[in-house]
């Protein structure tokens, strides 16, 4: 598998080349975040706004208003934990294009609970004119920004940053509220968002080489979530539907699934791989993954849980084990939590 | 009113008819946010008819009927501002941070000509944009501000982007004091500071009132002057009743690096005595019984006569 290095950081320099309108706000986070490359091409471009994230946020409203289009860069959290009422009455009632892009979303921080953005999507997905994105691997942040383009109001995105796995191809660049299909089957219809997708994609091959016939898709587009390519593979589940997301259960993708279920009346089992409900503590991204089986063994005890049946697969049968490699974060990244 | 008035005669006449509508307001809907109206008078009828360089209104004399929310109804953003005309080079903008103060915003557009004055019956009807908390669909309002602090922080980017396009014009915001005690605010200046942002001026009604009782005994914020100061601002403290001081604080104080806030300080119950012996309990004026509501009836009867 191939692993591609900071390709947000690239990626936005070259695209925001012919975009003059396009800024960039920083949270005092700059290096983790990804923009030191823009800073240094576009210094006239780059506003940096401290820690101060209400008004940064509020201030970003302003440059919209006036015909800008500014992309803030902080990590998850602090996008709309603490400057909530900013976000809603300074960017989502105007419906102004600003663009948040927030890193280092759930579990993939060490920096324990006050950095673990496990809600965002349970708090924005009740925030009106809001687009919400997540990406899970290089192409998809390679054509992100493109999406956000055609979308007049404003966009939160859960990016990755650092060593990112190429999972789909290049040329297939991400669709608005349109999922990737990476598995056909009929037994289980699985749902997965950002770096969980990796995770599933390590069980979906050995599953069917069990028997286990299994429609898999990756999400990006969270809100709105009306694909019907989704509901089509919600209802052709024979034995239920399983998410995962690295987020709580409530609020997120799990619950866009069940909502999708219940309105078009499609009553399957759903089971839901996700944080349980419940704050997390600092540690390496392997070990919370582990703890609270959002990997690829957390995937299988819902599919053996799902059939009802035990499937005998061992960490040992699982492919492509990148995970270790790639949490190992840069010094560079780890200084500035 | 004859031509051989000075300005300050004049601009103290339409802050007179802005309390006289507001007063007219309160007795027709048996309550309303009539000490704001009385403190902030003399600042916005300075503002409109004195400072501000706008053009003609381009809102409709009688406003329309809440058209939806910006982003599904596909309504605009911000286009309560067409009542002070036409945004771009050369022209000030004028930013309503404190939403209460609707009231006095809407009298105020009436008095300076920019609004009929039959509209303010539709004042928190169902379905107006003359809401009793002003959003940015309301006559007079570009911002939703009705959650206090934010709008001096938009106000920044505003004046930002004004300046990146090399854009001539102040961008003025009109706060209220009990702003002051939000995080937010000092964010802003902060900010305003750090990025020389000298194109913002801030007119701040301290009217030393806020819900619970006066601002000293609630959360105390003085010295305001001192602490906009520190943080790389530049304070100028007026008598907020006296236009001629307010006009000078805005037009000659040098900021060169930074905002200029006009510190105004003002009385809520400027114009009618008769509202003295309530404080500080002013932020939503009611009459009690029908005894005081006919005294204020008498008193505004009597104020229309001497002014006509």
């Amino acid at each position: 598998m191939e692993i591609v290095n900071k390709v947000h950081e690239h990626n936005l320099v070259a695209w925001a080349k012919d975009r003059p309108k396009v800024l960039v706000l920083s949270g005092d986070l700059t290096g983790s975040t990804e923009i030191s490359l823009f800073k240094q091409t576009y210094p006239d471009r780059f506003v940096s706004m401290g820690m101060a994230e209400q008004n940064m946020l509020s201030w970003a409203g302003g440059l919209a208003r006036e015909g800008f289009i500014p992309f803030l860069h902080t990590f998850a959290v602090f996008l709309y934990r603490r400057p909530l009422d900013q976000l809603q009455m300074s960017i989502c009632y105007p419906n102004l294009p600003v663009r948040l892009v927030g890193f280092l979303p759930g579990i993939s921080t060490p920096g324990g609970v006050t950095h673990q953005a496990i809600e965002d999507l349970s708090v924005l997905r009740g925030v009106p004119n809001l687009t919400i994105l997540e990406v899970g691997d290089a192409t998809d942040v390679e054509s992100i920004l493109d999406i956000t383009e055609d979308i007049p109001g404003p966009v939160y995105i859960r990016m990755l940053r650092g060593q990112i796995p190429r999972l789909f191809p290049q040329s297939e660049r991400l669709q608005l509220n349109r999922a990737r299909v990476l598995s056909a089957g009929s037994d289980i219809t699985l749902l997965s968002t950002g770096l969980c997708t990796e995770e599933a994609m390590r069980v979906t091959g050995i599953l069917n080489a069990r028997g286990v016939s299994i429609s898999h898709l990756h999400i990006t587009t969270l809100k709105p979530f009306t694909d019907p390519t989704v509901l089509s593979a919600l209802a052709k589940a024979k034995h239920g539907v399983i998410t995962m997301e690295n987020h709580n259960i409530i609020g997120g993708l799990g619950t866009c699934a069940a909502e999708m279920m219940a309105e078009a009346g499609i009553g399957k089992p759903l089971l839901r791989v996700g944080i349980k409900d419940t704050y997390c503590q600092g540690a390496s991204f392997p070990y919370l993954m582990r703890k609270h089986e959002l990997d690829a063994l957390g995937l299988v005890s819902a599919v053996e849980k799902l059939l009802d049946t035990k499937l005998d697969i061992s960490e040992a049968d699982l492919a492509d084990v990148r995970i270790e490699e790639a949490a190992s974060l840069s010094t560079e990244q780890l200084e500035a939590l | 009113m004859t031509k051989t008035h000075s300005w300050e005669q004049e601009v103290e006449a339409i802050a007179d008819i802005i309390r006289r509508r507001v007063l007219d307001l309160t007795i027709e809907k048996q309550g309303c946010y009539l000490s704001q109206a009385l403190s902030s008078a003399d600042i916005l009828a300075t503002l409109y008819a004195k400072v501000l360089q706008l053009g003609p209104s381009e809102g409709s004399n009688i406003p329309p009927k809440f058209p939806g929310v910006p982003g599904q109804s596909g309504a605009d953003y911000g286009f309560g501002a067409a009542y002070n005309g036409p945004q771009g080079d050369g022209y000030d903008r004028l930013l309503i941070s404190p939403a209460h103060y609707a009231v006095a915003i809407y009298a105020t557009l009436i008095a300076v000509g920019r609004m009929s004055p039959e509209s303010l019956s539709q004042f928190n009807t169902d379905g107006s944009t003359l809401e009793m908390i002003g959003a940015e669909h309301s006559p007079g309002f570009e911002l939703t501000t009705g959650s206090f602090g934010q709008a001096l922080s938009q106000a920044g980017g505003i004046a930002m982007a004004r300046k990146l396009r090399g854009e001539k014009g102040r961008v003025f915001v009109f706060m209220s004091d009990g702003e002051l005690e939000e995080g937010q605010t000092w964010e802003a200046i902060q900010a305003l500071a750090f990025h020389k942002i000298d194109n913002v001026v801030v007119c701040v009604d301290v009217n030393g009132q806020q819900v619970d009782g006066l601002t000293k005994d609630v959360m105390n914020i003085e010295p305001i002057d001192a602490r906009i100061e520190s943080f790389g601002g530049t304070a100028v403290k007026v008598d907020g009743h006296n236009v001629g001081e307010i006009e000078t604080a805005i037009n000659n104080t040098p900021h060169e690096n930074g905002p200029l806030f006009v510190l105004a300080y003002t009385n809520t119950s400027q114009g009618i005595p008769l509202l003295d012996e309530r404080k500080p309990h002013l932020h939503y004026v009611r009459f009690k019984n029908d005894a005081e509501e006919a005294t204020f009836k008498q008193f505004l009867t009597d104020w229309e006569r001497e002014a006509s």
